[in-house]
């Protein structure tokens, strides 16, 4: 798939979750014939009515409410040649399912691709049953597996693409919602253990994943009206990072990491581990969610609640700086 | 077998070794590998094998044990069981050269691995029979049911669950710890067709497992072999504690000598 500005306004549109399994997913199946996608009682949610509708009855399994046995069907269909995506809500696929994924996915290093969604704070008053802020620091201590985390619906189709190409067990982490902000509407390439510069900057270096990335560029467009230089750099790559890239940032007078995911264990703390490894001297600021359970919102409160909109990133850059 | 399964975990000293659950599945395993299963050590990646899927991973003992009877392993490779460096793991890891098919260990992750082999099968148009070996005790595990729910609804009748019912678990008899005592309805309440059988009883095992392709079309089916936990040896039968544990040289020979004289 080619992203342009037509497809990107396509994609935003149905979200990160929408276009892969409402779009990307129909023109995959006739590409690669061993691509089976199983869910847990969430094709509707998923938006994968019409490849349900027009899949080869073994090419679609819903599992029903059993992530763990979604996995497991799963890793019997990798271990026999076939390409199984499955899905569900990110949490209780990370979490319900987090052995299975240890055991099949890292210890058995089956190609299976797990697409988490409603990852973060996105689920609103769904409650924290449904935010999913622990699954980064979790996923990352599991070898063998890949970890992908697209910051806007046209770049998750591209992730989407380069995970099923890769013959790996991959993790892919969907933030965000319907409409979501666009931050690629032309070609780029994308790689595992890679990261795209999205805005060129002097002083300042987020690094940020998931849709924080275009947060990351509202948050540089209001800090260069006071005059410093900041770049945003895309990390969608979780595991492998792109450890030449942490060590360019270093070179600026603060490096940012910004992530919808809890501070400890997740982008942040890979970054730090690299930081504090080569004796970086200059500091890190770790945004993300608090340590902690949320009360009722929506979205966009629980996101000023743990202080993740440009206002409130600009305040505490500043105070860092 | 049961001689060779006492060798290794003598061998393994200090580390110890799944005695009880080794010694009760040996019948059920032998008749597998012997009688039943189509697999083939000089081709042994052939997409027409059947699968045998080994849940209860702490059963290495008969398996390893069984694998090397069958070609698939060498003695060299008995020798390197749970010895530093090699791949022999008290818990079997898949490798297919060696007829491995899974990675145990963990229980009831085999079960549902089944379920998409035997899924994989039926997709791929194969008349390959999947097989899978869990213990009792492992079906306290709410995968196991998971898994059985969907093996009934998918009508996976090239699926076979053999329970290795020796009826005890690592704390207890099976009826203490979590009952686990009407598993025959347990299964046919999801939808299996259940056979029960003495798991100790090689022809009528090889009878049941023969005979299970599509003895009822479109249901899975459900082995129950009764066995006997650390069975051949007298002071291991029934027995919780040997359930993991280390032999002495006196306890080594006496097990030797009462498999050696037993009928």
């Amino acid at each position: 798939m080619l992203i342009d500005k037509r497809t990107a306004r396509l994609y935003s549109r149905l979200g990160q979750r929408g276009a892969i399994f409402g779009m990307a997913i129909n023109d995959w199946a006739v590409q690669d014939e061993k691509m089976i996608v199983l869910t847990a009682d969430l094709a509707t949610l998923s938006g994968m009515d019409r490849y349900v509708k027009s899949a080869a009855p073994y090419r679609f399994i819903n599992a029903g409410i059993a992530e763990q046995n979604m996995l497991g069907m799963a890793a019997g269909l990798a271990a026999e040649g076939f390409h199984p995506v499955v899905t569900t809500y990110a949490t209780f696929l990370t979490m319900r399912a987090c052995e299975q994924i240890r055991h099949f996915m890292g210890y058995m290093h089956l190609p299976i691709v797990a697409i988490g969604s409603g990852a973060g704070l996105s689920q609103g008053f769904a409650g924290n049953t449904h935010y999913t802020i622990e699954d980064l620091s979790m996923m990352r201590a599991i070898p063998n597996l890949r970890i992908i985390s697209p910051a806007d619906a046209a770049s998750a189709v591209k992730l989407f693409e380069m995970a099923l190409e890769s013959i790996e067990p991959v993790y892919m982490r969907l933030t965000g919602n319907l409409n979501a902000p666009m931050v690629y509407t032309e070609y780029v390439p994308f790689g595992f253990g890679k990261s795209n510069c999205i805005r060129v900057g002097s002083d300042i270096s987020i690094l940020a994943t998931g849709t924080m990335v275009y947060t990351a560029i509202e948050t540089a467009e209001q800090l260069e009206q006071q005059g410093l230089s900041v770049e945003v750099i895309d990390m969608y790559s979780i595991k492998p990072l792109d450890v030449a890239r942490v060590h360019e940032a270093m070179q600026k007078r603060l490096v940012v990491t910004l992530e919808e995911h809890s501070k400890m264990g997740g982008l942040g703390a890979a970054v730090a581990e690299e930081m504090s490894a080569c004796g970086a001297g200059c500091k890190l600021l770790r945004l993300g969610i608090e340590d902690k359970f949320d009360l009722a919102g929506d979205y966009e409160w629980l996101l000023r609640q743990n202080r993740l909109t440009p206002e409130l990133i600009v305040e505490d850059i500043i105070k860092n700086l | 077998m049961r001689l060779q399964a006492l060798e290794m975990a003598y061998k393994s000293g200090q580390n110890g070794a799944h005695l009880g659950g080794g010694l009760s599945a040996i019948e059920i395993l032998a008749t597998l590998y012997h009688d039943v299963l189509r697999v083939d050590p000089c081709n042994p990646c052939d997409e027409n094998r059947d699968r045998l899927i080994v849940s209860k991973g702490h059963c290495v003992l008969a398996y390893y044990t069984a694998l090397y009877e069958k070609g698939f392993l060498s003695a060299q490779d008995l020798e390197q069981f749970e010895q530093n460096g090699y791949h022999w793991h008290g818990h079997a890891m898949r490798d297919l050269t060696h007829g491995i098919e899974f990675h145990g260990g963990s229980l009831s992750m085999g079960m549902s691995f089944a379920v998409g082999e035997a899924l994989a099968c039926k997709a791929k148009g194969l008349q390959s029979r999947v097989f899978v070996l869990v213990g009792d005790g492992e079906c306290d595990e709410g995968l196991i049911w998971e898994a059985a729910m969907s093996a009934a609804h998918h009508q996976l009748d090239n699926l076979c669950v053999i329970v290795d019912r020796n009826r005890l678990q690592y704390d207890g008899e099976t009826t203490e710890v979590l009952n686990t005592d009407s598993l025959a309805e347990k299964f046919k309440a999801f939808g299996f067709e259940v056979v029960e059988v003495d798991g100790h009883d090689c022809e009528a095992l090889a009878k049941v497992f023969s005979n299970q392709c599509s003895v009822v079309s479109g249901k899975p089916r459900c082995v129950i072999a009764n066995t006997i936990k650390g069975k051949g040896v007298s002071f291991m039968e029934n027995d919780k504690t040997w359930h993991h544990h280390t032999l002495n040289e006196a306890q080594y020979n006496q097990a030797r000598e009462e498999v050696e004289h037993a009928d």
